[in-house]
């Protein structure tokens, strides 16, 4: 309180404006009358799905990326936003770090690809719909067969397991002779459906269809992940999070909602895998390098782990950014090129300035702000 | 109150094993000859006590005695080297430590170990949440039981907050709780779990002679509603005041146990506990 602290003490203030400012649309939020939610939750959810037709993103001055077909790009973004969601439940909500969950993905994707392709050995020719169940259960088995002996593991020992995890498919994808390694397989159908003239609702140059289709099952997966967090399973998984032997005592069955939580996490995955089959039509081991893993880890911590909607941001944040870095160039050479210095040096920037992610579990704000007090007391 | 028999009004859990009381005092907790040790060290040595049903027992000692270790072997933390605990008349060794808290044994923690992310309320719902059986299944599709155990969860967790005193601090984050408030919400979780005995480990440290007074009173309101106390103590007046009977641990064996009087006028216990001058006030 003396001139001797002036300075900070002035920062203070001005950063304390800022975080009233947020305080008051968060709370304006949660005040609103039902209806106005409502209506701009609403309001929220027609944008995305007009945001692919040209006539509507034309209008979107710098939004629509200029190196790639924006159609394209948004299935992409819509696809990591259905990871981060289902990542955010075991990191953000039971709080296990998952390093190799991208491997899942591949599950789901290798399940459906497996079955379909004329180019697999088994032949089977299956319809995608049919398969699509099947992927998310075996990617669910595939979820409790890791966790079974690994969720005994802690903190480092789980994010080292599930690495390797990840890297394991990776590698039987390049190297075995089942899964086709680079070859990979074509010719997987798209998801059923034709209009009233014979044409396919999903067909292979209009990306949009696909990507209303994730639109609507991320809504579907964020109703059912909000029942899950709203309830026994949920107070479960974060009290597990906060302190594993206090939960244990206070009768958690711990070991087994850790298990729920990774098989939860493992489905998304499995579901995205098989959606991202059915739309690319061809899936070799090229797709599943082990930097997606990190992606989708950073998208949930980047937007804010532990919380629905910035994980839903954080995921389609992060993979948009990627993709609009395509075609721009700056003193000759195509950013690009250099995607992940920017990815990285942003991760920075967010750690120093914001650690709690763009829109932060109520939670995880409240310790930061604590630990801010401490840190201020300290000095 | 000292030799009436316990007539519990309320049993805390309603299907006791029919033991029917040969002795008018039914065993609740047998810690039967037990004996821990940690590679050389000699944690606990023959240790033989009984809790029997609606008493509040103070477990003392001084420090390094062996009190807390005890406590965990009695949850089921540590297995003992030698010897068994039977809680209820059955092992508790081998046994999960989320079946022992199902079974009916509950505690706090020396030093508060709380959900410091979660509400209050939240926190207590976790306790209430140890009978509860809503898995996955029901809490996505909401099946009726999810709604039906959230509902009566919630009401025992008002309950309980209103019981020790925070109910006003109910949607406060634990960590933002006085640390007094954290330790009564720790008695509430613990509660929360319908345990027949409650474990309290050195609850009243850090509290004044006023929040101590307090303390005794909901010790005593908690023993009436039919619950077991077992109670780990530094402070001398406190488990005077409140217990009906008293085991001394020292070096890991026990030394005395009788009531509170007896052992205050133990000479064993004067010699290895109350000699020392801070630790009598």
């Amino acid at each position: 309180m003396t001139t001797t602290i002036d300075p900070p003490e002035r920062r203070e203030t001005a950063a304390d404006k800022l975080r009233q400012g947020r305080h008051a649309i968060s709370e304006r939020w949660h005040h609103a009358p039902r209806w106005v939610r409502w209506v701009l939750l609403v309001a929220v959810i027609a944008f995305f799905y007009a945001l692919p037709n040209k006539e509507f993103y034309q209008y979107l001055g710098p939004i629509p990326t200029p190196g790639a077909n924006f159609t394209q790009v948004m299935f992409t973004v819509s696809i990591y936003v259905l990871l981060a969601v289902g990542l955010n439940i075991v990191v953000g909500f039971a709080g296990l770090l998952d390093l190799g969950y991208f491997g899942f993905f591949a599950v789901g994707a290798y399940t459906v690809a497996v079955l379909t392709s004329p180019s697999s050995d088994v032949k089977t020719l299956w319809p995608w719909l049919l398969v699509v169940p099947i992927a998310i259960a075996l990617t669910m088995v595939s979820g409790v067969m890791l966790g079974t002996p690994t969720l005994r593991l802690r903190g480092d020992y789980l994010a080292l397991v599930t690495l390797g995890f990840a890297e394991m498919i990776r590698i039987a994808a390049v190297s075995s002779e089942f899964l086709k390694g680079q070859r990979g397989f074509n010719q997987i159908p798209h998801p059923p459906g034709e209009y009233a003239d014979g044409r396919p609702w999903f067909g292979v140059l209009d990306a949009r269809p696909y990507y209303w289709l994730v639109l609507t099952l991320i809504i579907l997966v964020v109703i059912g992940v909000r029942n899950l967090t709203h309830s026994r399973v949920g107070r479960a998984w974060i009290s597990i999070r906060e302190d594993e032997d206090a939960a244990q005592l206070m009768g958690v069955p711990t070991f087994k909602f850790k298990l729920w939580a990774f098989a939860s996490g493992a489905a998304i995955a499995g579901l995205a895998g098989a959606l991202f089959a059915g739309k690319q039509n061809f899936v070799n081991s090229q797709n599943f390098e082990l930097l997606n893993s990190i992606i989708i880890l950073a998208a949930v911590i980047f937007g804010g782990s532990g919380n629905i909607v910035g994980a839903i941001v954080g995921g389609g944040l992060v993979a948009y950014m990627i993709e609009r870095f395509r075609g721009i160039e700056l003193f000759g050479v195509e950013l690009y090129e250099y995607r992940f210095l920017f990815f990285g040096l942003v991760l920075v920037v967010m750690m120093i300035f914001r650690p709690q992610g763009l829109i932060p579990n109520r939670r995880r704000a409240a310790e930061f702000k604590d630990r801010r007090k401490e840190v201020i007391v300290g000095e | 109150m000292s030799d009436t028999e316990q007539t519990p009004a309320v049993p805390a859990q309603a299907a006791a094993p029919a033991v029917e009381t040969v002795d008018e005092r039914e065993p609740l907790l047998e810690v039967d000859h037990v004996t821990l040790r940690f590679g050389g060290v000699v944690a606990l040595n023959d240790v033989d006590f009984t809790l029997y049903k609606g008493e509040i027992l103070g477990l003392i000692g001084p420090n390094g005695a062996g009190k807390t270790t005890c406590f965990n072997a009695m949850t089921g933390i540590y297995q003992p080297t030698e010897g068994q605990i039977r809680f209820r008349g059955q092992k508790i060794s081998g046994k999960k430590r989320h079946q022992i808290t199902r079974m009916g044994m509950a505690r706090t923690f020396q030093n508060i170990r709380l959900f410091p992310e979660m509400t209050a309320l939240e926190n207590v719902q976790v306790g209430a949440d140890a009978h509860h059986k809503t898995s996955v299944i029901s809490a996505l599709l909401r099946l009726p039981r999810h709604w039906k155990e959230e509902r009566e969860g919630r009401e025992k967790a008002e309950r309980l907050l209103e019981f020790v005193g925070i109910s006003n601090r109910m949607h406060e984050f634990a960590r933002n709780l006085s640390y007094g408030e954290q330790r009564r919400l720790e008695i509430a979780r613990a509660l929360a779990t319908d345990p027949a005995l409650l474990c309290l480990d050195e609850p009243a440290a850090g509290f004044n002679p006023a929040e101590k007074e307090e303390l005794l009173q909901l010790i005593r309101q908690i023993r009436d509603q039919g619950v077991t106390v077992l109670l780990i103590e530094h402070d001398m007046r406190l488990v005077m005041g409140v217990t009906d009977r008293i085991v001394v641990l020292e070096f890991g064996k026990k030394i005395a146990e009788g009531l509170p009087a007896e052992v205050r006028d133990n000479p064993k216990v004067v010699a290895a506990y109350l000699g020392v001058p801070d630790d009598a006030a």
